[in-house]
């Protein structure tokens, strides 16, 4: 037992990967074991998952240092600089991994038979396991140039997957959108490592932090990181993409390029907190990201609501509630180096944006799955051609509602809990910012009220007389997620205790993370 | 390899990649041109990387038992290989993307192609 919790780190991130590339043999074999194959290898990597998050949630961050006789061997003998690639997974990062595994799984489960009229299946599951990989990669990896190469392979695999229904010209361009943008994005990214590395000669976070001087070169590498992970994460005012790319992604996979952008969003504050922490001037990258979160909140819902496709409302909501996290989570930055007001508020606000995300990554995915249901069932997205359904779809009805009140911050569902601390702290620093978020959130609710009504309510339409509830495959994935919030919403007080704090405190405790890798040796 | 080069031309070269990729990306509406704004942008930071590394009159850091001398720092090239390689493969996907595009649209203009708006 102990020995797998060691393992971890390097098994959940090759399990999928393995997987990936065995699925299209074993799909010659049958399509039912294939099925059951894939759907058991993100079970098991929601396992190791859980019990990593266990083990770290009690005795502290995990170090996994590849190719060493001893996994916390970080700096191998005769050096004095950590030269091995090293997975580092601390609070926030398995924080991370459990809202992907647990998404992950909902959205493999809901595709088998969502997709199953739909040709080249093996392909589509093979991107869909890559895709997990680069995700948890991307989390647990405690290397910049690591960082670089899962993002590329998240981002390919997300490209491919949005365009995976290549007979609609829309999806194309969805996933043509997404892979543009990474690209650019990505490549920004690797030319900010590049910099780092010809100043310090070293690509560890955790080394590369110690040294850290926080000179004009290490500022424009700054600069273009963020410019490099806004862009994946759908900020405003770099996020023309999301609503393309979500609208047309198929199937499970919504969700999944959802979470992937929440993922880059956890390596823009790695490398806020962690790996430029006390160095950096927290007062001006702080405001950077508060103003990123309220132009995407404010932006985001206004966009929504003259929307008539449903899954591009649900993008632009995606994009406004991206705004809450990075407005709690820069409310903590900013006053990161002042003790008092981060005693009184900061901390707050922190927990805040990280309770956002995950309880986002359940309604939004959650959302993102009922809307895909709809377009399975009516082969369309528009609202306005929609009717009714609350009759023949009473689950996906219900899970719609349930999806819809929680985004909406309506007590006592759990996007309330993270919302009420997000205003909370943030009136303490500015009350107007308080202010436009709360606005925002009734916006939300307006706009999910007419949502709802277009699609759910209303006479049946006589085009629509043989729709049934869809099938039991996509019915499971919907009721994960639907667990997931219920379960967030009855115990919010034990969810912040064991989960939120210790991720907002690996963020805010770099020296943590930095000693992990290089010790307290000079 | 004992002659200095003049300048600082690698980076010069760097500077107008990306600068001339820039405006491709930004400015040109046919797809296979944006594609190849982001094939000259992935050669620039490239270049980037590979220049870094440089040492003059280093030696390639191939061996175990080095003559004297200075090496050229491997851990650039190892990055600009892998880099390379993930270029490649974006750009496939990228291409076949634009080829299904063409047939849906019967054009490879980015504005007349285009279906979603707002």
């Amino acid at each position: 037992m102990d020995s797998l919790i060691v393992q971890a780190p390097i098994l959940i991130i090759t399990i999928p990967l393995l997987g990936a590339f065995l699925t299209p043999l074993i799909s010659r074999a049958s399509e039912k074991a294939r099925n059951i194959f894939v759907v058991g290898v993100l079970v098991v990597v929601e396992l190791l998952v859980l019990l990593l998050a266990r083990d770290i949630y009690s005795n502290g961050l995990r170090i996994y240092t590849l190719g060493a006789s001893l996994p916390d061997l970080t700096i191998p003998e005769g050096y004095i600089v950590p030269v091995r690639i090293i997975l580092e997974v601390d609070g926030i990062s398995i924080f991370m991994g459990v809202i992907t595994a647990t998404v992950s799984l909902a959205g493999a489960v809901y595709s088998l038979q969502c997709m199953k009229d739909e040709t080249g299946q093996d392909r589509f599951y093979t991107l869909l396991l890559i895709l997990v990989a680069g995700m948890l990669g991307l989390e647990f990896t405690g290397d910049l140039f690591n960082m670089f190469v899962f993002l590329e392979i998240l981002s390919i695999s997300g490209a491919a997957l949005a365009a995976f229904r290549t007979r609609f010209a829309d999806a194309l361009e969805g996933g043509f959108k997404y892979i543009v943008i990474s690209a650019i994005g990505a490549l920004v990214v690797l030319f900010a490592v590049g910099l780092l590395y010809a100043q310090y000669n070293l690509l560890n976070i955790g080394a590369l932090a110690k040294v850290m001087q926080y000179g004009s070169v290490d500022k424009i590498a700054l600069a273009l990181l963020i410019v490099g992970f806004v862009i994946k994460a759908a900020g405003v005012p770099l996020h023309m993409w999301a609503p393309d790319t979500y609208a047309v992604a198929p199937a499970g996979t919504t969700p999944m390029i959802y979470v992937a952008s929440l993922v880059c969003q956890y390596a823009l504050y790695r490398i806020c907190f962690s790996l430029y922490g006390i160095v950096l001037d927290q007062v001006t990258v702080g405001w950077i990201v508060i103003i990123i979160g309220v132009l995407s909140m404010f932006v985001g819902v206004t966009m929504a609501v003259i929307q008539t496709d449903i899954k591009r409302l649900m993008a632009y909501h995606a994009i406004s509630q991206a705004g809450y996290m990075f407005l709690g989570v820069g409310v903590g930055l900013a006053v990161l180096g002042d003790a008092e007001a981060l005693a009184a508020y900061g901390r707050e606000a922190i927990n805040g944006g990280i309770f956002h995300i995950i309880n986002n990554a359940w309604y939004k995915s959650l959302l993102f799955l009922t809307a895909e249901a709809l377009f399975l069932r009516l082969g369309t997205r528009d609202l306005n051609k929609m009717g009714g359904m609350g009759r023949d779809m009473k689950f996906t009805s219900v899970a719609f509602v349930i999806g819809a009140l929680a985004i909406s911050g309506v007590p006592p569902f759990n996007g309330f809990t993270s919302k009420w601390l997000i205003y909370k702290s943030v009136y303490q620093f500015s009350p107007i910012l308080a202010v436009i978020a709360m606005l925002v959130s009734i916006i939300t609710l307006a706009s999910f009220t007419k949502a709802f009504e277009s699609a759910f309510t209303g006479p049946r339409l006589p085009e629509y007389r043989d729709v049934k509830e869809v099938p039991k495959s996509m019915l499971v994935g919907m009721a994960i997620l639907v667990a997931a919030i219920v379960f967030f919403s009855l115990f919010p007080g034990l969810i912040v205790d064991r989960m939120i704090s210790p991720a907002t405190d690996a963020l805010i405790n770099q020296a943590t993370y930095v000693n992990a890798i290089v010790g307290s040796t000079p | 390899m004992n002659q200095s080069i003049p300048f600082n031309v690698p980076f010069l070269a760097v500077a107008a990649l990306i600068g001339i990729a820039l405006y491709i990306i930004i400015f040109k509406r046919n797809l296979i041109k944006v594609v190849m704004g982001i094939g000259i942008l992935a050669s620039g930071v490239n270049l980037f990387l590979i220049t870094l590394g440089y040492r003059e009159g280093g030696i390639i850091p191939i061996y175990t038992h080095a003559p004297a001398g200075e090496m050229v720092l491997p851990v650039p090239q190892a990055l600009t290989l892998t880099s390379i390689v993930i270029g490649v493969s974006v750009m496939a996907l990228m291409l076949s993307m634009i080829v299904h595009t063409y047939r849906h649209t019967g054009t490879l203009d980015s504005e007349e192609s285009r279906q979603m708006k707002g």
